[in-house]
């Protein structure tokens, strides 16, 4: 240990309420000591982040691919053998069973073998050759609405290819107009996530919830660690003050929290692939931003409740719920009903979230996050004046 | 002479009450300590002896009445205060996962103790309590006497004016107690006021002013040797192969004031002790306890405590 590089002697009789940074530097040196051999402290400041990344950042998708589909295959023409395999080719279906009758086609959902069943009718061919029409039944089991109604719409796509090549085919046999698809020449572009890739669009979210997470466990063990381990009562008899025990107990966790953020955004960026678009000093402004606030908070936990044990529970609490449910990583804010939207302007992370998703997909600078960011500013102010009063150099 | 006659009392407690919920801990108490003075607070376990020092260190806030050290009013400049004090709590107070070189380091700073100065005084307090060998090891894996030694090692890191210590001898063995004491003697020299509570007898007799504490209040304050002349009556100390037989042979006789077993032998407190020997001689002889010799002795501090106090109140 160097122990005297940085800490600058002062006459004692200095800094009666002064801000001393030499003792400051002790506070935050004293933590990062601490920290470095808690393993439990350690576990979660290196672990957590890179744990959760893994299991958010695999396990929350809403993408659906390879929704395993049977086919009832009524005709078995050419025609309707190209129709069922146009679904797989599209990469959406898996198709799973070839079927023979309504009966199979329920059992086979029973088993949940599929999740949908494409039924062609036995007159396929010879509808769509006679009136250019034919109707085409897809069977879905609706007891995961959400899966359902993505995979819903995968096949709505799928058809509307096949009704084109069709239609295009059948004015191209009876002499017609050319091709009415190359008129109606309807062609959806999806802005910033071309990919429709739900992951470009969930990742960053997943890293402000991680940081939200991470960073209040971390400060919530900081003075609750005093008062348990009873440091705290030789600590107070010594003249530091509130604000050094806050700033010097704030200081390294910020410093781990940077580090953290730095990891999971790369993981974000190249592990996971997602596109940045944005600049740098707008990401580093409005993560130290965002970790003020979470740091803040889980240091106010830390000052109320006394056992780490507690404070870490009450922590985790306090962000978990919110943070999963309200920040709109995985549910969309603007679908909750108006009581909810109010609600989650409460939830700090909601900004951050909005924040990381533009920075990351559209490029925005500070100008345009305007919004977010002075939430977060708001918060931050509120959050550090209560943290600054939370804390007496009392034992009552 | 005058100047220190008109120096402000290093330590001065006025009336200083303290209750929690229906307990109160600390009533009314009031004492001065002079400068230089090693003040003991005895008391039995629950007298008020942690609470007074929790509120002279400025750690807890006395109900009423006023403190001040160094002229200095705690209330009114709690923080000022803190910069020439220190105080080491019952409970060990430093920090177990850091080395014994990293605590003084953390402490010196704090104190804004100069690099050069704090390196002098680390050296010279690490020695004398004889821990230099142990500079990297964790506060955690010391022993009992060592840890206690290392925390009054970072108390003196600042070159305090007053030094408050609560209970810093329990469970410390002997050796380790020697060496503590040594250091509480330098101290004195230099000036610094210590103000100590202790379960310990023989500590207490080594301080140069005592006050007995009971239920929160002051039961007698003066040095040792006063104290023990103004115990009233005189004592006899009995000895025995029995010394449980002979309290109890003894209990309610005539002239006797009180009886304290002290291990191997009985003090007994009595009006007149010339007087009142033969007829106590007799007693035990008829009790078939003959071979007990008795001696008159002088008092020690815990006679002094039973006598004022009564037998429930030993410390």
């Amino acid at each position: 240990m160097s122990s005297c590089i940085w800490l600058p002697a002062t006459r004692p009789r200095r800094g009666r309420d002064a801000v001393s940074p030499g003792r400051l530097l002790a506070i935050a040196f004293k933590e990062i000591l601490q920290v470095w051999r808690d393993p439990r402290s350690l576990a979660i400041a290196l672990l957590m982040p890179l744990m959760q990344m893994v299991m958010l950042g695999y396990g929350v998708s809403l993408d659906i691919r390879h929704v395993p589909l049977c086919v009832f295959d009524q005709e078995n023409s050419q025609t309707s053998r190209a129709v069922a395999q146009r679904f797989v080719a599209a990469g959406w279906f898996a198709a799973s069973a070839r079927l023979g009758s309504d009966q199979a086609v329920h059992e086979a959902m029973d088993r949940a073998a599929c999740i949908g069943a494409a039924v062609i009718p036995a007159d396929f061919s010879r509808r769509l050759d006679s009136t250019g029409g034919s109707p085409l039944q897809i069977v879905f089991d609706a007891t995961d609405a959400n899966t359902t109604n993505i995979a819903i719409g995968y096949a709505q796509g799928v058809v509307a290819l096949i009704s084109n090549q069709l239609e295009a085919r059948w004015a191209a046999a009876h002499g017609g107009p050319a091709t009415r698809a190359g008129m109606v020449d309807l062609e959806p572009r999806v802005w910033f996530n071309e990919g429709l890739e739900s992951r470009y669009f969930i990742i960053p979210g997943v890293v402000a919830v991680i940081l939200a997470l991470v960073g209040a466990q971390l400060t919530s063990l900081t003075v609750s660690r005093e008062w348990e381990r009873g440091t705290m009562e030789q600590l107070i008899s010594t003249p530091v003050t509130p604000f050094e025990v806050m700033a010097g107990k704030l200081l390294p966790y910020f410093l781990i929290g940077i580090f953290d953020a730095a990891f999971c955004l790369l993981a974000a960026r190249f592990w996971f692939a997602v596109p940045f678009r944005g600049d740098f000093a707008t990401l580093l402004i409005t993560t130290a931003l965002f970790l003020i606030v979470v740091l803040a908070i889980g240091y106010l936990i830390s000052v109320r409740v006394r056992s780490q044990l507690g404070a870490s529970q009450v922590a985790l609490l306090v962000t978990m719920l919110p943070t999963t449910l309200l920040s709109g990583y995985t549910f969309p804010i603007d679908q909750m009903p108006a009581p909810i939207r109010a609600l989650s302007l409460m939830v700090y992370p909601r900004y951050f979230v909005t924040i990381l998703r533009a920075v990351f997909l559209k490029g925005s600078g500070l100008a345009g996050l305007i919004g977010p960011v002075l939430g977060l500013v708001a918060y931050a102010v509120v959050v550090l004046w209560l943290a600054g009063r939370a804390f007496h150099k009392r034992l009552d | 002479m005058t100047a220190a006659a008109m120096a402000p009392a290093a330590v001065m407690v006025d009336r200083v009450s303290r209750r929690f919920g229906a307990v109160e801990a600390v009533r009314e108490v009031s004492f001065t300590v002079a400068p230089g003075e090693i003040f003991g607070l005895v008391g039995p376990d629950g007298a008020g002896k942690t609470t007074l020092m929790r509120i002279l260190a400025g750690v807890l806030s006395p109900d009423a009445g006023a403190v001040a050290l160094d002229g200095i009013d705690v209330r009114a400049a709690p923080e000022q205060t803190k910069l020439h004090l220190s105080y080491m709590p019952q409970r060990f107070g430093l920090y177990e996962d850091m080395t014994v070189a990293e605590n003084i380091f953390f402490y010196a700073t704090l104190f804004a103790v100069r690099a050069r100065e704090r390196r002098a005084r680390s050296a010279q307090l690490l020695a004398a309590a004889g821990l230099e060998a142990f500079s990297n090891r964790l506060a955690g894996q010391l022993s009992g006497g060592m840890k206690q030694k290392l925390g009054l090692v970072c108390a003196l890191i600042h070159t305090p004016r007053v030094l408050l210590l609560d209970e810093p001898t329990t469970g410390v063995d002997p050796v380790s107690r020697r060496d503590f004491w040594a250091i509480l003697y330098g101290l004195r020299e230099s000036g610094v006021t210590i103000l100590l509570s202790t379960a310990y007898m023989d500590e207490a007799e080594r301080c140069s002013r005592l006050a007995l504490l009971h239920q929160g209040r002051i039961r007698a304050l003066d040095t040792p040797a006063r104290l023990k002349q103004a115990m009233p009556g005189a004592l006899l100390a009995l000895t025995g192969p029995d010394p449980r037989a002979l309290r109890d042979a003894l209990a309610g006789a005539p002239g006797v004031l009180g009886l304290l077993l002290m291990g191997d032998r009985v003090h007994v407190r009595v009006d007149e002790p010339e007087g009142r020997m033969p007829a106590l001689h007799a007693r035990l002889a008829a009790r078939g306890l003959a071979a007990a010799t008795m001696a008159r002795i002088d008092p020690g501090i815990e006679d002094v405590f039973v006598a004022l106090l009564g037998s429930g109140a030993a410390p």
